[in-house]
């Protein structure tokens, strides 16, 4: 523990006004954490870390961590990211954003970040419902699915986040729950340390909006869910389609080199200066 | 001796009125463009893309015009003059993001090149239906600065002048060109870069834990460091405390509110551009901007060689509106007349500050046809007292 309490005084706002937003029991704090750890792991300088999110519960991150940090508007996180990558390619920018935030009005942003290949660790922390404006379907809510925006249940299918974003092009796609905290501090190093885009979904539980829709009325209870689901990417092969119906799939995804687009340019640029 | 001469003079160059744009966006520093094709601004990004690579900086088209005016904001954030150029559709789009430039004082330069409204409307035809869009066009209550070029040299010359003051004030400056000034080619001979002024943001000179990020050091003004500088702090479009982190506290809203509006407005007196015409013995004058400002100057003409006492005033700055400028006018004016493509944006202000003692006139035109000479003049010759 007292670990833990050196790494928040070393990454955490002291200048910030605590409490932050999250409710009791939320899965943001715990990737929170893990993220805090790789950072701090692979040694970067904060000065060199550039955080931007969204609009979500996830997306108030940024405001609590002693990094340049940019909230941005809803959805928009990889634009913004986007333009301070280029701008200067020696800062280490990663994004934090929502399911509803990524997937929905930002989803436009998404398949593009992850078909130009610029630099960005982008992180989608998926807990199935619009939480902050108080628990809404977003694109990931599975079918059926009671919410406050669909009281007689969901009459959509759900988006495949990492399928969506591996078919985009992306050079690195995890996925993890916040559960298997071993893996998900593996998947966010693979992430900060790949050359390209990646993106890890990250699974969290919503206690106060998608927990009581889902009957699952404590953490713990929903963390059991998470574990229980779930099956690597390794065990995944030896399973039939039904067999893996309604199962999450862990782990690496996809892992690719692809040229980044800062790369890509920085070569133009040498040619044009070069003349 | 024929010889000498010619070497004297700068020489002159054929340009669009896109291209005198990039070339001013790149001589006043602009180092990011970020862009979507949208006629009638394509050539902005178009030849962006062929000269920034040469410059060191850097282009990219991104998926639409949303993303362009976050990235635009990015690029500002992480310590480059940034840009984006585009038409109405996508000046639409980008208000969102305009309003966050405002709000957490990014500063940034955006074109738009306007073209006949509504919604799609006419993509190749000139309009000046843009003009309430620019000031009002993002939620919420904020200040923005408006700059109209009506040349091509113009729109060289304010290009860099948007650059100056979205970095003197930390805000987006809002340049509104029209598809004529747009599309038009003239000769123009452009300064050489060390005689152009630019200015840059104020940068800390304290260091990073004496910073105050959204403080205000008597300008109202705060000075902005780069990401990467050392000075890590938050930025948001929520509202926000001096330090940057979001709050709901009446006295932060309202001083953070206040601030915003008043490092503009303090500095009304350095924002009066205009240029007049004609205006010394004029009992009438024409208030005009953009295109139009081209027709009514060839009418003012016609109309002093008919003997009409009749002057012109073209406008440079839009926004915020030149309440001492166009007092005078209507203070010496008997009769002003302000044609304008549009259903009377700038009109509308002409009237609110007149105090009774001016009949202020309008002709619009929203057939996506331009205010030709001839149809200023027939209503200078019909209302002249």
């Amino acid at each position: 523990m007292r670990e833990t309490s050196h790494f928040v005084h070393k990454y955490l706002r002291s200048s910030k006004r605590f409490p932050h937003i999250w409710c009791a029991g939320c899965g943001i704090g715990i990737f929170m954490q893990a993220l805090i750890r790789v950072i701090d792991r692979l040694g970067y300088s904060k000065d060199a870390v550039v955080m931007v999110s969204g609009i979500g519960c996830s997306s108030r991150l940024p405001v609590y961590v002693d990094f340049n940090t940019l909230h941005a508007t809803h959805g928009r996180a990889l634009t913004f990211a986007t333009g301070v990558k280029l701008a200067n390619p020696d800062l280490k920018v990663i994004t934090i954003m929502g399911d509803g935030d990524a997937v929905s009005i930002g989803g436009n942003h998404l398949i593009h970040a992850a078909r130009r290949n610029v630099e960005i660790a982008s992180f989608i922390v998926n807990n199935h419902v619009y939480g902050m404006t108080g628990g809404q379907s977003s694109p990931t809510t599975a079918y059926g699915t009671k919410t406050t925006s669909a009281p007689y249940g969901n009459l959509e299918a759900a988006f495949d986040i990492s399928g969506l974003v591996e078919a985009a092009g992306a050079a690195f796609v995890g996925r993890t729950t916040v559960y298997h905290t071993p893996l998900m501090e593996r998947l966010v190093e693979k992430s900060l340390t790949k050359k390209g885009f990646s993106m890890v979904e990250v699974l969290a539980q919503c206690v106060t909006y998608s927990g009581r829709w889902l009957g699952l009325n404590s953490p713990v209870e929903m963390m059991a869910w998470q574990r229980d689901n779930s099956v690597t990417v390794e065990k995944a092969q030896d399973l039939t389609p039904d067999e893996l119906a309604g199962k999450i799939v862990i782990g690496v995804l996809a892992d690719r080199e692809r040229p980044s687009y800062e790369d890509e340019y920085a070569k133009l640029t040498a040619e044009k200066l070069k003349v | 001796m024929k010889k000498e001469r010619q070497e004297e003079r700068p020489s002159q160059v054929l340009l669009q009125g896109n291209e005198a744009c990039v070339k001013g966006a790149l001589l006043a520093g602009c180092r990011f463009y970020a862009g979507y094709p949208i006629t009638p601004a394509t050539e902005v990004t178009e030849v962006m893309a062929k000269d920034m690579p040469g410059t060191g900086g850097a282009f990219i088209q991104m998926e639409d015009e949303i993303a362009s005016m976050g990235a635009v904001i990015g690029a500002s954030l992480a310590g480059v003059k940034s840009m984006t150029a585009t038409s109405g559709p996508g000046f639409s789009l980008m208000q969102e993001h305009i309003g966050y430039a405002c709000m957490a004082e990014g500063p940034c330069v955006i074109v738009d090149v306007m073209r006949a409204g509504p919604s799609t409307g006419l993509p190749t035809q000139p309009s000046q239906g843009d003009v309430m869009q620019a000031r009002w066009g993002t939620h919420g209550d904020h200040s923005i600065v408006v700059l109209c070029p009506s040349s091509v040299y113009e729109f060289f010359d304010l290009t860099i002048q948007a650059f100056n003051l979205s970095e003197r004030y930390r805000t987006p400056v809002i340049l509104l060109a029209d598809e004529i000034v747009g599309h038009m080619r003239e000769g123009v001979v452009l300064p050489s870069a060390k005689d152009i002024e630019l200015e840059n943001r104020p940068r800390p000179t304290v260091p990073p834990e004496w910073h105050i990020p959204y403080g205000d050091p008597g300008t109202g003004v705060p000075p902005m460091p780069a990401f990467g500088d050392g000075y890590r702090y938050h930025v948001t479009g929520l509202h926000h405390d001096v330090r940057g982190y979001p709050t709901t506290r009446k006295d932060e809203v309202e001083a953070l509110m206040r601030r915003l509006f008043s490092k503009i407005s303090n500095d009304l007196d350095r924002l009066q551009w205009f240029d007049s015409y004609y205006t010394e013995d004029a009992v009438m004058t024409v208030i005009a901007y953009g295109c139009v400002a081209r027709a009514g100057m060839q009418a003012v003409r016609e109309a002093r060689a008919k003997g009409l006492k009749v002057g012109l005033v073209k406008l440079q700055v839009l926004w915020p509106f030149m309440r001492r400028t166009i007092t005078t006018i209507l203070d010496s004016s008997e009769k002003v007349l302000v044609p304008e493509m549009n259903v009377g944006h700038i009109s509308r202000e002409v009237k609110r500050v007149n105090r009774g003692n001016c009949d202020v006139l309008t002709l619009n035109k929203i057939d996506g046809t331009p205010i030709t000479p001839g149809e200023i003049l027939e209503t200078l010759e019909e209302a002249y007292p």
